[in-house]
């Protein structure tokens, strides 16, 4: 008999160790979380949001502004390409070519987010001239979320039940309309979940952006090329090195800014879009 | 089928529907190679001057810009006193991805089982979405965590009191540093890689039919041997997949490692503790040197190891892939 009490008091402790790593992890993301806010809020005075970055000191409104029209540009562009591809690997491609294209996509998520970064400075930065720019940083990003997107998209417009097009083609729409009106409606909320993921991924990132935004202490101009843009990651990560508690300061708050915008689109991505994608299986 | 310019000028938005969205494919399909190509090619001046240098050197020297003459090395020049050593950057980038996956992997298991088997069915969708809300968290803010919280923790009570005990032992004796080094790197890019790990094997654990569970308990192991002799080897696969995704990750990784990691050049770190540098962190902070370098030949290098970086990365996913395709499908989720 004894041995089967000590096999049960071991599943108990390794359950118990399970258990305790769950509340680890969850204590550790509750720790960063509780942590950068706590330091990064006290920084939120409107003249954050309403004055640039000067030296180590000043406001964030440069790199505030940067960040977003980095990340909706690069959502523009990965919105074009990954959707694209998705359509065609669901609408046209044979089977091999969908193996093809999901291999292909599999590895680009797996390429070093740095290794598109330096791919870009070298290629457009240098090569083309256009210098340290949005368009070069939007590039990066759209790169480096274009898996994302892909995956999502494929996903959402394979899952679009076939009699449904076949309804709209019996009833004579050709196959570009029996697409957008028929298939993309119902696809819709799995497409734009990629989108907001990617939109999550984009607004994190810093390395490949170092290489093809720069950065600025000015507002960002609308400008496309040869006029580098601030963004909050490169916030974070210089000022932070600073030996000063204003550069501190905005660090955290740069910081704090980011985790909320992330936690605002993961929250929309689950709560709105799931309900909306729920009435599709009902 | 009519194909080509009649066919766009009777069906404009049928032409633009094919042929659009096939561009849009063909360009996805090709970027990979586009970019491993190109990085290639301009890395090819400096291919031929390192030679195996680059592999095998511990100097990274871009050379002094204000000596006379030039080295000249296969009929590529650059600045004298050049040498581009990557062995340093390679080796970091290897040593703290393994300590990363030495810590995260067996934590990821147990948690992704506790989240599978023991949390309350109303709370399992709170757990998950903290889980997923940690991979989604930027790496510069575990960088700045790492830099502010980790490291000088590590640097005046962990080490000390470390090195305090065991002396003069190999890894964890000797100097205790700064705090920066290799395992802050470690430890920071586990708690990046957790989530991911923890994710996808929670997915692997789940989409196993629930019988092997019930069949294991029914021949009467506790339910810790069900889940360690039945359910976990009938998802090997999986999960060896999930584990290598998130090393691909850890190899690549670039911001929060270069906070905490005491941007080491030209040394290996002599314990736990020491300084160490990975090679997507060295091309962040090589660059500013790189671009003074007259002959360019320090940029060209920098695009070799990005090169090497994408190869073995590369590597590491088609392992996984392959795992993958021979049995189980996971779907990846970041």
């Amino acid at each position: 008999m004894t041995h089967i009490k000590i096999a049960s008091a071991a599943s108990r402790i390794w359950w118990g160790a399970s258990v305790l790593s769950l509340l680890a992890v969850i204590g550790v993301l509750l720790f960063i979380f509780f942590f950068v806010v706590a330091q990064g809020v006290p920084a939120f005075r409107p003249e954050l949001f309403t004055t640039v970055t000067n030296g180590v000191a000043g406001g964030l409104a440069n790199a505030i502004s940067g960040t977003l029209l980095l990340v909706v540009l690069g959502v523009a562009l990965v919105g074009i390409v990954g959707f694209g591809t998705a359509a065609w690997t669901v609408e046209f491609a044979s089977p091999q070519q969908r193996t093809a294209i999901r291999f292909c996509v599999d590895v680009l998520a797996g390429v070093p987010s740095i290794v598109v970064g330096y791919f870009l400075y070298v290629a457009l930065v240098e090569d083309l001239g256009w210098g340290f720019s949005l368009i070069a940083g939007a590039f990066a990003l759209a790169i480096i979320m274009l898996p994302y997107v892909v995956r999502a998209a494929d996903l959402a417009l394979s899952a679009v039940p076939r009699e449904l097009r076949e309804a709209a083609v019996a009833l004579g729409s050709r196959e570009a309309t029996a697409f957008f009106k028929v298939a993309l409606p119902w696809a819709a909320p799995g497409v734009l979940t990629g989108l907001l993921l990617a939109t999550g991924i984009g607004l994190g990132e810093t390395a490949p952006l170092i290489y093809t935004a720069g950065w600025s202490n000015y507002m960002p101009s609308l400008a496309l090329t040869h006029s580098p843009v601030g963004y909050l990651t490169y916030v974070v990560w210089t000022f932070i090195s600073q030996p000063f508690a204003q550069s501190h300061q905005l660090a955290y708050a740069a910081a704090a800014l980011l985790m909320l915008f992330i936690f605002i689109t993961n929250l929309v991505s689950r709560t709105a879009l799931e309900a909306w994608g729920a009435q599709r299986h009902r | 089928m009519t194909t080509g310019l009649p066919y766009l000028q009777r069906r404009p938005a049928q032409f633009l529907f094919r042929y659009g969205f096939g561009a849009a494919a063909l360009i996805t399909a090709l970027l990979m190679v586009l970019m491993l190509v190109f990085l290639v090619v301009f890395a090819f001046p400096a291919i031929k001057f390192n030679g195996w240098n680059i592999l095998t050197g511990i100097t990274w020297n871009i050379g002094n810009q204000y000596g006379s003459g030039v080295v000249t090395h296969n009929g590529v020049s650059a600045q004298p006193g050049a040498s581009f050593g990557g062995l340093v950057f390679i080796f970091g980038t290897i040593i703290t991805s393994a300590l990363a996956m030495v810590l995260g992997v067996p934590i990821s298991i147990l948690v992704a089982l506790a989240l599978v088997y023991r949390i309350p069915r109303r709370i399992k969708p709170l757990a998950n979405a903290a889980v997923e809300l940690m991979a989604g968290v930027p790496s510069v803010v575990y960088g700045l965590w790492g830099l502010v919280v980790l490291v000088p923790w590590i640097g005046q009570r962990f080490g000390p009191f470390v090195t305090g005990h065991v002396g003069k032992l190999p890894v964890f004796g000797g100097e205790p540093g700064s705090g920066n080094g290799l395992l802050a790197s470690g430890v920071i890019l586990a708690i990046m890689v957790i989530p991911i790990m923890v994710a996808t094997m929670r997915d692997v654990i789940l989409a196993q039919s629930s019988s092997i569970f019930e069949a294991s308990m029914a021949l009467g192991s506790t339910s810790w041997q069900a889940v360690i002799r039945a359910v976990i080897p009938s998802v090997r696969s999986g999960m060896m997949a999930s584990v290598l995704v998130a090393l691909g990750r850890a190899l690549g990784e670039t911001m929060a490692v270069l906070m905490v990691s005491g941007a080491a050049v030209n040394q290996f770190p002599s314990n736990i503790f020491q300084a160490v540098n990975t090679i997507a962190a060295v091309i962040v902070s090589q660059l500013d040197s790189a671009l003074t370098d007259a002959s360019g030949m320090a940029q060209r290098s920098l695009a070799e190891l990005a090169v090497v970086l994408f190869l073995i990365t590369l590597i590491v996913n088609s392992i996984a892939r392959a795992i993958l395709h021979g049995a189980d499908r996971v779907r990846e989720s970041r």
